[in-house]
């Protein structure tokens, strides 16, 4: 659970383009610490909340804060994971490299200290548990070990803040369980402040201080406990949702199937 | 004309004692190792046929520079930088341009051959710009070609682990600070110049000789970038220098046998390898 300092803050913001905005009237604070979820349909506008925080996009109206300033851009305090990565089966490159990268490929020149960077590397990868991975080719790894190597790439520059976008998508369950587990560990160990986009909010919610749900060109944000009910996200969509609980606390949104986040 | 003995250092001295060899070697050496290192990123960016196509819009601007009586490598060089540029603007993506480049290649192409058309004596030189002449290259040429290379290697050294990066990983190296936009079209304009001193040694229509097919293999040897840089270099000066070699004992363009040793080098490689 985060302490009370606040990490990133937004009063009534609203983003996109002027003609068309993806949403808009936002306000919400996410304190030091905390794990929080982005969920909501395809479109809904997810992506573009991280592209707010890296500095890479400008809001319309409003204004969001991290770190108690405004976004910029290569800001080492921050860890991402892209949903979308250049890397494919026939990229024959040590992740060990890829790591380093992350740490010193936005400065020119050769390294001046390469020991110490590829040591921090390796520490890096034995955080995330992917040491035996070092030397391996990135085209090589299945799903869940990429995944392992890509937190590395956002944790080896020691963020305070980690956004990780649909890191969980294209593995198994158990896939899902071991890198979800591994994320929460970091977050507590390091008091991070992580932000994770998800489709299936389920193998997350035991780990959840709060959740954050675009949908319908607006934005609501709590607790899982307080978003995720019926009521919170019938006015979230406009149209009669309803949400259901298991006896395992896994939950279900039902109504919301044919919603498409594209649409306004 | 020397004959070939057995004993291959006095042949090279031999040969080194023709000023024209001379300045083949000097040239091709700077060239091989300008084109093997540049071929890597070709390679892992995905650009070969951008490399490809801005030796053939070079084409063009070398037909006309023969045209105006002005010496080709410039028109070369100001065809395939432009049009280099032109490449990393327009098109988002390297792996998502090939509609527009193949678009322009192909206009470049019919442009060259006009000029081409146009100039009397087109025969020669049309030949040694698309299949390499550089048996034939100037002393002023061997210094153009020094002077451009001792500034792409600059270039390479200075944007070398944001290029590596952005190559790698495009969406964290831009969230780390990298400006992708910028950065694409420097490494243009660099594959550009280094094309347009590559086409003296192999041609505008084999340019993938030198850029690509040495650095391929390379990435099939080893998993750290910096090795793969120094094979891809290595593999190149092997090719251009026993090319340039077997050339003088042989009747035959010396592209041929560079194409010939790095396919057969490339071929090795993979078939030692297959997988990785």
């Amino acid at each position: 659970m985060g302490t009370h300092e606040e990490i990133v803050g937004a009063q009534d913001l609203t983003v996109g383009y002027t003609s068309k905005p993806v949403w808009q009237n936002a306000s919400f604070s996410v304190n030091r610490g905390e794990f929080v979820a982005v969920i909501g349909p395809n479109g809904a506008g997810k992506t573009t909340m991280f592209r707010l925080l890296l500095g890479l996009q400008q809001p319309i109206s409003g204004i969001i804060n991290i770190f108690g300033a405004k976004p910029r851009r290569g800001n080492p305090n921050i860890g991402y994971i892209p949903q979308r990565h250049t890397i494919d089966n026939e990229t024959n490159i040590a992740c060990e490299e890829l790591v380093r990268l992350a740490y010193s490929g936005n400065k020119l020149g050769f390294s001046l200290s390469p020991r110490e960077e590829k040591k921090l590397a390796s520490d890096t990868l034995a955080v995330v548990g992917a040491t035996e991975l070092a030397n391996r080719s990135l085209g090589s790894l299945s799903g869940g070990e990429l995944q392992r190597i890509f937190l590395a790439e956002a944790l080896v520059s020691n963020p305070e803040v980690l956004l990780l976008d649909e890191p969980l998508s294209n593995l198994d369950i158990k896939r899902i369980k071991d890198l979800v587990g591994l994320m929460n560990t970091v977050v507590k160990s390091r008091n991070v402040t992580a932000f994770l986009v998800a489709h299936d909010i389920n193998p997350l919610i035991q780990f959840l201080d709060k959740v954050i749900y675009i949908a319908n060109g607006k934005v609501a944000t709590g607790t899982p406990e307080e978003v995720l009910t019926s009521r919170r996200l019938t006015a979230l969509y406009g149209t009669h949702v309803e949400v259901l609980r298991d006896s395992r606390g896994n939950i279900v949104v039902v109504g919301a199937e044919d919603y498409h986040g594209d649409q306004p | 004309m020397i004959p070939f003995s057995p004993n291959l250092l006095s042949d090279l001295q031999a040969i080194l004692q023709y000023q024209f060899m001379q300045h083949a070697f000097e040239a091709g050496t700077v060239i091989a190792i300008v084109a093997g290192i540049i071929g890597y990123f070709v390679v892992l960016r995905r650009s070969s046929f951008a490399a490809h196509a801005l030796s053939e819009i070079g084409f063009a601007g070398a037909a006309g520079s023969v045209l105006i009586g002005i010496n080709p490598i410039f028109g070369l060089l100001s065809f395939s930088t432009i049009s280099g540029a032109g490449i990393a603007v327009l098109g988002k993506r390297a792996t998502n341009r090939d509609v527009e480049i193949g678009s322009v290649l192909a206009f470049a192409l019919g442009l060259g051959v006009l000029f081409i058309s146009l100039y009397a004596g087109y025969a020669t030189e049309a030949y040694s710009i698309l299949f390499g002449e550089i048996l034939g290259i100037s002393s002023s040429n061997v210094i153009i070609t020094l002077v451009l290379s001792l500034l792409i290697l600059i270039a390479i050294a200075l944007i070398y682990r944001p290029l590596l990066f952005a190559s790698l990983d495009e969406e964290v190296a831009e969230a780390k600070g990298v400006r992708i936009l910028l950065l694409g079209v420097i490494f243009m304009l660099l594959l550009a110049a280094a094309v347009s001193i590559a086409v003296q040694v192999v041609g505008v229509l084999l340019i993938f000789a030198l850029m690509v097919t040495p650095a391929a293999t390379a990435v099939r040897l080893t998993k750290k970038p910096k090795y793969a840089v120094l094979i891809s270099v290595l593999i190149a000066l092997f090719a251009t220098w026993t090319g340039l070699f077997i050339s003088f004992y042989a009747p035959y363009p010396v592209s041929f046998f560079v194409t010939a040793i790095v396919f057969i080098t490339y071929l090795v490689v993979r078939f030692v390898r297959p997988t990785r």
